[in-house]
């Protein structure tokens, strides 16, 4: 109806509607709700425990005596230390709390970077174009067909020489898995930019006289960037991956810094041939859940921006006569 | 399925809809976009279903087929020879289409795939419904192209898409359509997306498709033109109800309802309201020359071997200040290639072209940005043409704090005058783009063209993706607010009437030539190039008497 009798509608939906996770979740249904929902949950809980950490967690991260003396080793789950004690006497379920606050430090400091950075060069190499535009397509595909965790290693060596402190470590994860990313940020928003730049409303900025950085970041950059908070949690999780990884590898965090969990599970490999389960299987569920939650939220939000995968409440049948 | 046993052809009606009601699913709830609609289409009749777009008269097409989107539930009857097709089940469904109804879409470089020979669609299609030989079913191919007119359907049989026209490809699509000779062919816009020349002959073919196969045809459109010329009876929508049914002329010569009325009067009619009415040299020749061509080219470069494509051939043209220029064309005629030269978005391969005395050929963004300040633009797609996630108001502004520099307070009260010109309460300012209209966009857009007060207004086939009625309010005011500011406008359209309504100067381009060039009212009445001519006559206007004698006259000829 494009006749011009119209009723004066709110312009605005209020802000909190229209903010990316939730606006999903209130057009969501079915089992792409249930799959949202689920993520939400998941991440909900994570970040919780990352925050409260020090009121969750009995004992801290490094911590191996209190008052009553030192912990013991190898302490099987139940009484006082409820999902057991390690080898080297440090408590379990403090250890995968405390792990959760590095997991978010490392998450964010690396999504920041790498988001910042790739975004900016995405924008600027699809708007510009010509050589530059070349230069940086062909450094990002030379650093995508790198194995991510063998740079990743690299960085970490170069940062620190493998030895870390808490910020050490945290800098050396995130900027080794900034390194990775920050191509598939750039990728994605040099796609959009390139696409974008053929559009009309650039087309028609270019006529009225604006200059090339007033339309790249009033114009472009506002509409390049719908994309970005699926990328984020997808990468939110890789993130993790990598981390722990490192920290499998022996390249992670020492454990009177912080608590990781890849760096536990690395510990926990000799306990398992001897029966000692719960030092690997807390810290592996852990990173399970995570990633799990990420992901969900991410594969959902990816679904319902789509309105050809969203799926609706079907129309109510009236009369039953026919349908289509 | 009770419904199948029913007779329904005791009247000769090939297609018959009873209180057909469809209703969507979306995030906004549920939109009912058919309600209680129903008429019959008797074998070899043309019944024409007309209405503005969000009607509902493609989704009623849509239902014949069955070829309803998931969200989509239908209720009523659609009987084609007796089945009900919303109670079919898929298998039924399938049997159906092409052998009881088939369909012809509006995009023809669309619906063919790319990768396989037309010769292979179209046998794919015979093949599904009946069980003969690869052979035979070729001949039959073979037989159909040369029915619509394809030349040495031999040979052409296994073309690829790509190497046939447009309009060609459409009659491939009705080739397809017609080889299992349904009882029914449902034409979608069949010619929204051709050339006036092309339309034509396409209307000309599907006259001949009814009248030689006794096929009842369904036509839907918003082209009146196209209604006057083919269609023996119309039935009008509007919000998803059928406003008025009636024979072709009788809607014509007296539309009962009051939308049919007003729809009709909507639309442009070639030779009628002319700007140029009574014109005998052309105006304002003493005033400052804005825009000055010269042997203009304008290359396209080709790939690597090939040689580029030349949009725009030596073409020389003059636009002086207060003057409307009608540039009119079919498409890849090279208007809207010159119209975005003049704005600077497409750079020129030789010639002279002058802007505001700027010499394009040595074009640099940085020297003629001050010059844009003198320079509308009006873009053909209103929905596209404005960045989503800014306000209408600061999409306005946008000029005023480039050029002049305002604070956005400031620039508020030049804003609200800007969106009264143009009828718009000020109130829409805080609206975003998809909130308006495609009518209220345009105006939208042409306030933000005339922020600055330009001498010069380029508007590219600014209606041409609005409705009749809107249309017709849009050219209005932008007559109006020629008059009243004095802007020069080139004024680009593939629609002669309404080139004709606005312009006091026509320039016509064929494959970037300019051909003819002159007053209006002289060349639409009195055209000289035999381009010009071929164009003229093969418009429909929307009247189907006189539409039949300029029929009769374009065969002839």
């Amino acid at each position: 109806m494009s006749t011009t009798t119209h009723v004066s509608v709110p312009s605005k939906r209020s802000l909190i509607y229209r903010l990316p996770v939730i606006s999903h979740l209130r057009m969501s249904a079915g089992l792409q709700r249930g799959m949202l929902v689920v993520g939400l949950v998941l991440t909900v809980a994570f970040l919780l425990t990352a925050a409260l950490a020090p009121l969750i967690a009995p004992f801290g991260f490094s911590q191996m005596a209190d008052a009553d003396g030192d912990f013991p080793t190898q302490a099987a789950p139940g009484g006082k230390f409820i999902w057991g004690t390690t080898v080297g006497g440090f408590d379990v379920f403090s250890r995968t709390i405390w792990g959760a606050q590095t997991a978010v430090a490392v998450i964010v400091v690396a999504v920041l970077f790498s988001i910042f950075i790739g975004v900016f060069l995405g924008l600027v190499s699809g708007y510009i174009g010509g050589w530059l535009d070349r230069v940086l397509v062909v450094l990002a595909d030379a650093v995508y067909a790198f194995p991510s965790l063998l740079l990743a290693i690299v960085m970490s060596i170069v940062i620190s020489g493998g030895q870390s402190s808490l910020w050490g470590g945290i800098m050396a994860a995130a900027i080794s898995i900034t390194v990775v990313f920050i191509p598939q940020y750039f990728r994605v928003i040099r796609a959009e930019t390139v696409r974008l730049k053929a559009e009309p409303f650039v087309e028609s900025a270019k006529v009225i006289g604006a200059s090339t950085w007033r339309i790249m970041f009033k114009h472009v950059f506002r509409n390049a960037t719908r994309t970005l908070p699926l990328i984020f949690t997808l990468n939110a999780s890789e993130a993790l991956l990598t981390l722990a990884g490192l920290g499998f590898l022996g390249f992670g965090i020492e454990p009177t810094k912080a608590s990781e969990w890849g760096f536990d599970l690395n510990r926990a490999l000799s306990d398992a041939t001897s029966g000692v389960w719960w030092t690997g299987v807390f810290p592996g569920v852990a990173i399970v859940l995570t990633v799990l939650g990420l992901t969900l939220v991410g594969e959902s939000m990816n679904d319902l921006a789509d309105p050809r995968l969203r799926t609706r409440r079907k129309a109510k049948r009236r009369g039953g006569k026919a349908a289509a | 399925m009770k419904t199948n046993n029913v007779d329904t052809r005791v009247d000769g009606a090939v297609l018959s809809i009873k209180d057909l009601e469809v209703t969507f699913t979306t995030d906004a709830g549920e939109v009912a976009a058919v309600r209680g609609v129903g008429f019959d289409v008797a074998a070899g009749e043309v019944v024409a279903v007309v209405g503005e777009s969000g009607s509902g008269k493609s989704v009623t097409a849509r239902t014949i087929l069955g070829l309803l989107a998931d969200t989509a539930v239908a209720r009523g009857a659609v009987l084609l020879k007796g089945k009900n097709m919303l109670t079919l089940g898929p298998a039924q469904l399938r049997a159906a289409r092409g052998e009881d109804v088939s369909m012809v879409f509006q995009e023809p470089s669309t619906a063919l795939n790319p990768v396989y020979t037309v010769g292979w669609q179209i046998i794919e299609g015979i093949r599904a419904h009946t069980k003969i030989s690869k052979k035979e079913a070729k001949a039959r191919a073979i037989e159909v192209l040369r029915k619509v007119g394809i030349p040495e359907p031999e040979v052409r049989v296994n073309y690829y898409p790509h190497q046939f026209s447009g309009g060609q490809k459409q009659r491939v699509i009705i080739a397809a359509a017609l080889a299992l000779n349904p009882s029914l062919i449902v034409a979608d816009e069949p010619t929204t997306a051709l050339d006036v020349t092309v339309q034509a002959e396409i209307l000309e073919l599907l006259r001949a498709v009814r009248d030689d196969f006794n096929t009842g045809i369904v036509l839907i459109t918003h082209n009146m033109g196209v209604v006057a010329d083919l269609a023996d009876r119309v039935v009008v929508m509007y919000q998803g109800k059928i406003v008025e049914s009636a024979p072709s002329v009788e809607l014509f010569a007296n539309p009962r309802e009051d939308y049919t009325k007003a729809l009709l009067a909507a639309v442009p009619h070639l030779g009628r309201h002319s700007a140029s009415a009574g014109m005998s040299e052309r105006s304002g020749q003493d005033k400052e020359v804005l825009v000055e061509a010269k042997d203009l080219s304008i290359v396209y470069p080709g790939r690597l071997g090939s040689p580029g494509f030349r949009a725009v051939d030596e073409v020389s043209l003059k636009i002086c200040a207060g003057e409307v220029y009608g540039l009119v064309g079919e498409s890849g005629s090279g208007k809207t290639t010159i119209g975005r030269a003049i704005a600077g978005l497409n750079k020129i391969s030789s010639g002279s072209l002058k802007v505001l005395g700027y010499e394009m050929l040595d074009y640099k963004e940085r020297s003629f940005k001050k010059l844009r300040q003198d320079i509308g633009f009006v873009f053909q797609d209103p929905a596209a043409s404005f960045n989503p996630q800014l306000s209408i108001g600061e999409c306005v502004a946008e000029p005023l704090l480039v050029h002049r520099g305002l604070d956005p307070r400031a620039a508020r009260t030049r804003v609200n005058e800007l969106l009264e010109a143009v009828q718009l309460p000020a109130a829409f300012a805080q609206r975003f783009p998809h909130e308006l209209s495609g009518g209220q966009r345009q105006r939208a857009s042409l306030a933000r063209a005339l922020a600055l007060d330009p001498k010069l207004l380029i508007a590219d086939e600014p209606t041409s993706a609005l409705d009749v009625s809107v249309q017709a309010k849009v050219l209005e005011l932008f007559k109006e607010l020629q008059a009243e500011l004095g802007f020069a406008a080139l004024f680009i359209s593939h629609d002669l009437a309404v080139v004709d309504m606005l312009s006091t100067w026509v320039g016509v381009l064929y494959r970037g030539k300019l051909v003819e060039e002159g007053i209006g009212s002289q060349v639409m009445g009195n055209p000289e190039h035999p381009y010009t001519k071929r164009l003229i006559a093969s418009l429909p206007v929307p009247d189907p008497v006189e539409q039949a004698a300029r029929r009769a006259a374009f065969l002839k000829a």
